[in-house]
């Protein structure tokens, strides 16, 4: 890379890790204080790993972040087969407008959507509550089945299409023809797909917010209800952890793939 | 490059799987517990774990697993919302005086069998039968408190201190923080310009919009939680909010800093609130949920969660505890249980009551064009 | 597209379709029905257009001119988006283009990093910007060990576009990442062959090129900047109210019907602005190549 580019890459990486350099150095503050560090300490540390509630917190974001990316993942790579196929104008027309809906709509709006229906059905129906775990998993499968079938349909699209044909004439059934031929071919979009919503899930508070019913409490929200006391150090320590989590995973995977690490260090810009 | 991202995804569904069966096997009891957040003693700092200790003196007592799901909401508004539309169910709630009243206008309130609430008995003469309860059949106060001013000495003038006036003084522009709610907003311009903070009549709301539009320049912020970091690290100078929180902002200090000195006062009139427990209409275990009520006035448990909290309790069993008395200290007991004639009589004239749902509209009007400005 | 697929729609794709299909209508369509259904009814749900007048007819004085309220909330938040956008794309376009212009391990890496801060929570990330941006903050602190006196910039709309800036960038690189990946190289020396200058060749030939990625981080970055709550309430130190406050306070407010008034006006309006953005895109990349 140039010398100028090597600048602006320092530059925009500076940016976007300045506040996680901060979350980490504030998660060994010794006080409650976010802006003044007055010594350092792991208390934050150990009050974070006996924190069940926060604990729980975690784990109910990352269930509801797997399951929600795991299912729009396979029903999203579902419909992009079926609609890439597809040979109806207007039923395809249809199809991609309301597929960019939630895209084009704020969060706030799909939240608040979902959230109004949820709770007429519920009234409908007499339930006791109409939130739950599971209308949560439905609002995060909504957003997130976009993206996964716009990254799809690009995959499909670059696909020969004598192949799945070619597979037929060679015996495969259609199913087979689909996982033997289509599927490793548009692989690297489901995985990304995958990723996408798996971390817009991760990610999303608005949603959540609206659609979030009794004893499934997100981190987000969480977070968001400290209003009484404030925030905590113990919430940097949780981050910290986080990102070490993922830079160890990220680390492995470099390892095990085909280059060895000593060179990728050796080439980092 | 895809496939170091997926290993994330697949180690987090593993995580999830390891400890999704944390909780499972055996009949266990749920309850569903909705609470302010940071409103409870959680085991930190060896603390007591309130919610964990009663899990375990429940099995102890009873010989059955009880499993609490404590969910945090982020104002009274925020838990109205979410139980009148019928999307929540919980067991216990924790909201406060001006909501209880108009929850229990609504039906949204169970009334209490006092049998199952034997230390009720702690719950000293003052704060029963207050304006929201008359009868006392529905809430067991949880905390109660007053709205103070806390200020910097290093910036702002000894003799400036005091009152409202505080926080509309020109010489300190841009160092004054003020309530990001309307309820509380109001209130301190209402009690500044001596109104009734529960009047009905639109001039008197006008007025008090024009006294907070009159502030608007001077404000650093309208803040809620943010108030706390923002006043220990001097970024702000003049602030009010709930007596106890004072003593958390102290605690944030640094103490080599040579430009922070918070200090504290009470301005007249101002605000007295309760925060009680209740039973929501929607509670599926209502004589668990009343144990729990019962459980969270014992001794251990109350006075582990008022020294948590830092706001005043209602409690005898609390106000009575050497160790508690011991543990905050002097300044703490003379700041937060200040001497008063009668906390019945200042708290009818000044807590914030339900209105009706026109006048709330009309502040929820008047406080956005606040805000816009 | 047009030389889309010749495969014929067997059942079994007919079968795929058809669980997106059903949940598109039920989790899609429905809901937005609902919002309109509340926009215009009142509390009692009987037909009314109350809520929609009130929007564009309730004013209030600011600075001492009449104003109506919602249309300059919803004025400000719009201004305050576009500006992130714009700064996303100026800095995040040469960001994605070095990233694509990188050794294939490099590349990796970069993006890697890029993405990383997202798998952080949020609400966490805003508060690390308080952090540093306050006035006795991390960054003041720089500037005055370095002698270059102090900056006022929380509460200011500096700061908040400052947050937005910071949590959208990463999806307005993200797609022009990927757009300028799959690039042909071949198109880009030729271009050199032909004489055209660095410059001109990115003008020429990779610009217009990479204008769906682009159109894509627009939009991935617009809208969540529009309707955010959170970033101004925490950066603007409570100072300013967009939409998305206007929306979540009516909700807190319990006027379920107003707010879904303010969020169905915002639907239209954004669904209206992005198919005329593509419209005006597509013509320019018919022109550009």
């Amino acid at each position: 890379m140039k010398r100028a580019s090597r600048i602006y890459t320092a530059l925009i990486m500076l940016f976007l890790f300045a506040p996680i350099v901060i979350l980490l150095i504030f998660s060994f503050n010794e006080t409650k204080s976010l802006s003044v560090f007055s010594g350092f300490s792991l208390k934050w540390y150990r009050e974070l790993l006996r924190d069940r509630d926060t604990l729980g917190a975690v784990r109910n974001t990352l269930v509801l972040a797997v399951s929600a990316s795991l299912i729009s993942t396979v029903m999203g790579t579902a419909a992009a087969v079926g609609m890439h196929k597809l040979r109806s104008k207007w039923y395809r027309a249809a199809l991609d407008t309301v597929t960019n809906i939630p895209m084009i709509n704020p969060d706030i709006i799909t939240g608040i959507s979902l959230m109004l229906m949820f709770v007429f059905v519920g009234r409908f129906f007499g339930l006791a509550t109409s939130l739950s775990f599971w209308t949560m998993l439905l609002a995060h499968i909504t957003f997130c089945l976009p993206y996964v079938i716009l990254q799809v349909l690009p995959k499909l699209r670059q696909m020969d299409p004598a192949l799945p044909e070619a597979a037929r004439d060679l015996g495969c059934t259609p199913l087979q023809a689909f996982f033997k031929a289509e599927l490793p071919e548009i692989m690297p979009g489901i995985v990304t797909g995958l990723i996408m919503a798996f971390t817009l899930s991760l990610d999303d508070f608005v949603i959540s917010y609206f659609t979030q019913g009794n004893g499934f409490q997100t981190l987000p929200i969480r977070i968001y209800s400290m209003t009484k006391k404030t925030v905590t150090p113990k919430m940097y320590a949780l981050a910290t952890i986080i990102f070490f989590v993922i830079l160890t995973l990220l680390l492995i995977s470099n390892l095990t793939d085909q280059d060895d690490g000593e060179k990728h260090k050796a080439k980092k810009n | 490059m895809k496939k170091i991202f997926a290993i994330v995804p697949a180690l987090a569904l593993a995580v999830v799987l390891l400890l999704s069966c944390a909780g499972c096997g055996g009949s266990t009891l749920t309850l569903n517990v909705y609470n302010w957040g940071e409103y409870i003693s959680d085991g930190s700092e060896g603390s007591l774990d309130t919610v964990k200790a009663f899990e375990e003196w429940y099995q102890k007592e009873y010989g059955q697993k009880v499993r609490v799901n404590y969910d945090t909401f982020s104002s009274n508004e925020d838990l109205y919302a979410k139980l009148s539309s019928g999307a929540v169910s919980y067991d216990v709630i924790f909201p406060s005086d001006y909501m209880i009243a108009r929850m229990i206008n609504e039906n949204m309130l169970l009334p209490l069998n006092y049998d199952n609430i034997p230390n009720f008995e702690y719950i000293t003469e003052d704060f029963r039968n207050l304006y929201y309860d008359p009868q006392n059949q529905f809430t067991v106060p949880y905390t109660y408190g007053v709205v103070g001013v806390i200020y910097n000495a290093k910036v702002v003038d000894e003799s400036d201190a005091n009152g409202w006036d505080l926080l509309w003084n020109e010489k300190y522009s841009g160092d004054i923080l003020q309530f990001n709610n309307p309820r509380d907003a109001f209130g301190t311009a209402m009690y500044k310009l001596g109104i009734d903070v529960n009047t009905t009549d639109k001039a008197d709301w006008d007025a008090a919009q024009a006294e907070l539009l009159r502030q608007r320049p001077l404000l650093k912020g309208m803040v809620m939680d943010e108030i706390y970091n923002m006043m220990a690290s001097g970024e702000a100078a003049i602030g009010t909010y709930y007596a106890g929180d004072y003593f958390t902002m102290l605690d944030m200090v640094d103490e080599s800093s040579d430009n922070v000195d918070l200090r504290f006062y009470y301005p007249e009139p101002t605000n007295y609130y309760v925060d009680a427990m209740c039973i929501p209409s929607c509670c599926q275990s209502k004589e668990l949920a009343e144990i729990f009520i019962n459980y969270m006035l014992s001794e251990e448990p109350a006075v582990a969660n008022a020294e948590f909290t830092y706001y005043a309790s209602p409690n005898s069993a609390v106000i009575h505890s050497q160790q508690y008395a011991e543990d905050m200290g002097e300044d703490f007991m003379e700041i937060i249980y200040p001497p008063m004639d009668s906390f019945r009589n200042n708290y009818q004239a000044y807590a914030y009551q339900n209105l009706d749902a026109e006048t709330l509209a009309y502040i929820n009007e008047l406080w956005e064009k606040v805000k816009i400005n | 597209m047009k030389e889309r697929s010749k495969g014929r729609a067997t059942p079994l794709d007919r079968l795929l379709l058809a669980p997106y299909s059903v949940w598109a209508v039920i989790f899609i369509l429905v809901p937005l029905a609902f919002v309109a259904y509340y926009a215009f009814t009142d509390n009692n749900f009987r037909f009314t257009a109350d809520n929609i007048v009130k929007f564009f007819t309730a004013s209030s004085e600011v600075e001492g001119r009449e104003v109506r309220t919602y249309l300059l909330i919803f004025w400000r938040s719009l201004k305050l988006a576009v500006i992130s956008t714009v700064v996303c794309l100026l800095l995040g376009y040469p960001m994605a283009f070095i990233i694509a212009r990188a050794r294939p391990r490099v590349q990796k890496t970069l993006i890697t990093l890029v993405m990383i801060p997202m798998w952080m929570n949020f609400l966490i990330r805003t508060y690390a910007w308080m952090t540093i941006l306050q006035d006795t903050g991390i960054l003041n602190g720089l500037l005055g060990a370095v002698g270059l006196g102090r900056m006022h910039i929380i509460g200011t709309e500096s700061a908040v576009v400052i947050g937005m800036v910071y949590d959208y960038i990463p999806y307005m690189i993200m797609p022009i990442y990927s757009v300028m990946a799959k690039m042909d190289v071949r198109l880009i020396e030729a271009a050199h062959d032909l004489g055209c200058n660095n410059m001109n060749t990115l003008r020429r030939v990779i610009f217009p090129l990479s204008i769906p990625g682009v159109l894509s981080g627009i939009n991935m970055v617009l809208i969540p900047s529009i309707s955010t709550f959170y970033i101004s309430q925490k950066l603007g130190n409570g100072k300013f109210f967009l939409i998305g406050d206007a929306i979540e306070g009516q909700y807190v407010a319990n006027n379920l019907h107003f707010a879904a008034a303010i969020a169905f006006i915002m639907m239209i309006v954004l669904l209206a602005a992005m198919a005329l953005l593509r419209k005006l895109a597509d013509r320019s990349v018919e022109g550009g190549v």
